[in-house]
């Protein structure tokens, strides 16, 4: 079992002719992701290693019958790019792109009040269910399949919680990249949930990051409902205040944000801290064993 | 992106928000010839990025222990004070709670028209994470520094939270102007600036703006006695008129060099340069560092697409910090593959002739051919698995260096 993403996935490709787009959606496509389609304005009726090209996501899915996006374009495009697919009803959108101004994210968000779409990111890694469908730029051979989900602000911090996994013997049931910016579509709680409610993961690890209080939330949400062991970490514990730690989102300021405080509100809530980034597994199996 | 007073009060102008009569001097003549025209009592302001300019200190830029003045704000009668105050301000090291102990250099200065105060307010707009809304800030407390405020008496901030699809509404402007007390007469007034901020806001896609004092002078006027203003860097891209408001003076020379490259670097007190993929990662890697002893003498992000030319180019900034004693490179190779990493790894070191001890802790994609590539390099690399014992054995190598 898993959450949100499955063999049944059908992702289409916004941006599939740039350099970006294309590496990945041969990647996700060899790793078994059922990747039926591609968009890019203009190039319809071309393919790209065997995969269909559209002028537009309504048409792709038209076609295709594909459920999910991934878009790679351009940060002054995605807003456009993110709507476009929301507007042709797909159930998931996971956006990868980096830098898309904050105001923008603002906008959507609004725009997406009330539609049946999910946004994953952006600025994230994506989405993976191991051995069944991967969206998005996560190295999948170090990801097994198990039962232990996996949410994380970080990319490469999550690939440090993943192989950690793996190497315990265990494997991931999802494993969910939110993105680093301050907007986001998808957050902690959302995912926090599904796990919860998915009875095919057994065990939840979260890694948060310096900035905003969507860790703190998360812990109240974790008192209220979620009974499953989690382990977690926050990382910029040694970020000086006032200073941008390469994610939009990750600042200290107003002395609100810090690293102290989201541990403080998680171990409250009854998760089993990880100091370190480098002891995510350790400290899983002091609170899960495995079945 | 940060940018001065006399810019932000620039902007806002245009768009409508009153701000006081001012004009800009590089020298103390100016500064006379200013006053001057200005007529009356002016305010001299020092012009730099750091905020608690009033109450910081203004050094000798040749002897830092020298005091030359108490105060970068200073209200003075006549041109002539107008030129002495300017005087020493100028080319000299203002130091402020937030400029950090090495202080500004001040290059510039804004001479403006002195104005009746008979009240001051905060007035900040920035977006809320919360509910990812722009939310308007207000205080009776003005001229304080709002995040005391915020700590100690929240009660006195009112914040209203601006619906994207609509903008402001001149009720939301209401409510604030009824809440913090304001006469009658007064409250369309208020509204009118907050309706213009926000459009600025919006426009500039700024990151904060922030009026503090907004004054109410004894005219019934209000007025933006002070502007700070930060963009959201991620929309320069649709303002590229804001990059000649730009001050390199301001920034860590590493810092703009790191950023032509496409790297994400900021500047740290600690001996142990650190080069990570990822932000997550770079951000964890300075933890674990420190948990073990150990200062990061930076945080630096490669990005995802790192090249062996990036790799160098990564190393050359680390290096040119003189405290580093000892470097952790950290990859988790996804889309980046460990041979790639390792390859620019052992360039650099040759190309740069790297003396200080360096541990490498490559993971992830090719990862057996990266360590392969350092082992058969001949060059001194400490090649570990873990983070956990490359973090140690960075912080004992730096100790030992010392």
């Amino acid at each position: 079992m898993s959450v949100l993403v499955g063999k049944n996935t059908k992702v289409v490709t916004q941006g599939i002719t740039g350099k970006t787009g294309q590496f990945h959606t041969k990647a996700c496509k060899e790793y078994g992701t059922q990747m039926v389609a591609g968009v890019t304005p203009g190039k319809g009726g071309e393919a790209f290693e065997g995969v269909p090209i559209f002028d537009t996501v309504k048409k792709a899915k038209a076609a295709t019958g594909c459920n999910a996006s991934v878009i790679y374009v351009p940060p002054a495009f995605t807003a456009d790019a993110i709507l476009e697919a929301v507007d042709a009803e797909l159930d998931l959108v996971v956006c990868i792109t980096e830098g898309v101004p904050i105001l923008d994210m603002v906008r959507v968000k609004r725009a997406m009040q009330g539609s049946k779409t999910r946004l994953i990111g952006p600025n994230c890694p994506g989405i993976i269910t191991p051995g069944e469908c991967k969206i998005g730029i996560m190295p999948g051979h170090i990801h097994r399949p198990g039962k232990v989900g996996i949410v994380s602000r970080s990319g490469t911090l999550t690939y440090e919680a993943v192989d950690q996994v793996t190497r315990l013997g265990l494997g991931q049931s999802t494993c969910i990249g939110i993105g680093g910016d301050p907007v986001n579509g998808t957050n902690f709680i959302d995912c926090l949930k599904l796990f919860q409610d998915d009875p095919g993961t057994e065990a939840i690890i979260m890694i948060g990051e310096i900035g905003g209080t969507a860790e703190e939330e998360a812990a109240e949400f974790i008192k209220a409902y979620v009974k499953k062991p989690m382990v977690s970490f926050i990382a910029g514990a040694a970020a000086p205040a006032g200073r941008r730690m390469g994610h939009a989102g990750a600042i200290i300021s107003g002395g609100k944000g810090t690293a102290g405080a989201k541990f403080a509100a998680l171990k409250a809530a009854g998760v089993a801290i990880s100091k370190t980034s480098a002891h995510l597994g350790e400290v899983l199996k002091e609170v899960y064993k495995g079945s | 992106m940060k940018i001065h007073e006399y810019q932000g009060k620039a902007l806002l102008s245009k768009y409508g928000v009153p701000v006081p009569d001012g004009l800009i001097v590089r020298s103390a003549q100016q500064a006379f010839d200013a006053a001057n025209k200005l007529g009356g009592v002016v305010v001299v302001k020092s012009q730099i990025h750091a905020g608690g300019r009033g109450k910081g200190q203004l050094f000798d830029k040749a002897d830092r222990t020298k005091l030359v003045l108490d105060g970068g704000v200073k209200v003075v009668k006549t041109p002539d004070e107008a030129k002495s105050t300017a005087l020493k301000i100028l080319g000299n090291i203002l130091v402020t709670h937030q400029s950090g102990p090495e202080g500004k250099l001040v290059s510039t200065v804004l001479v403006e028209k002195g104005c009746d105060i008979k009240k001051e307010y905060y007035l900040g707009l920035i977006l809320d994470r919360a509910n990812s809304c722009v939310t308007i800030m207000a205080s009776s407390e003005g001229g304080m520094d709002i995040e005391d405020v915020a700590a100690k008496q929240p009660e006195k901030i009112l914040k209203v939270a601006i619906d994207s699809a609509v903008g402001f509404q001149a009720y939301q402007g209401r409510d604030l102007a009824f809440a913090l007390g304001l006469e009658n007469k007064l409250v369309s007034g208020f509204v009118s600036f907050c309706a213009a901020l926000y459009k600025a806001y919006v426009d500039m896609d700024a990151a904060i703006v922030e009026i503090n004092p907004l004054v109410l002078t004894g005219e019934g006027q209000f007025l933006a006695l002070d502007a700070k203003i930060n963009f959201d860097d991620n929309a320069l891209f649709r303002h590229k008129d804001f990059l000649d408001l730009r001050d390199l003076a301001e920034e860590d020379p590493q810092e703009i060099e790191a950023s032509q490259y496409d790297l994400s670097y900021v500047a740290l007190d600690g001996n142990i340069g650190c080069m990570v993929n990822g932000a997550g990662l770079a951000m964890a890697t300075l933890d674990i560092i420190k948990i073990y002893g150990g200062e990061p003498a930076n945080f630096l992000d490669v990005g995802g697409g790192a090249s062996k030319e990036k790799v160098t180019a990564a190393f050359k900034i680390i290096l040119k910090d003189p405290k580093v004693k000892a470097i952790l490179v950290n990859i988790f190779g996804g889309i980046m593959k460990c041979d790639i990493i390792a390859e620019g790894v052992v360039a650099a070191v040759k190309e740069l002739g790297l003396k200080l001890p360096l541990v490498v802790r490559l993971q992830g994609t090719n990862v057996d051919l990266g360590k392969k590539i350092m082992a058969e390099s001949g060059l001194r690399i400490q090649s570990v698995d873990a983070l956990d014992e490359a973090a140690r054995a960075v912080v004992a190598a730096a100790r030992d260096d010392l």
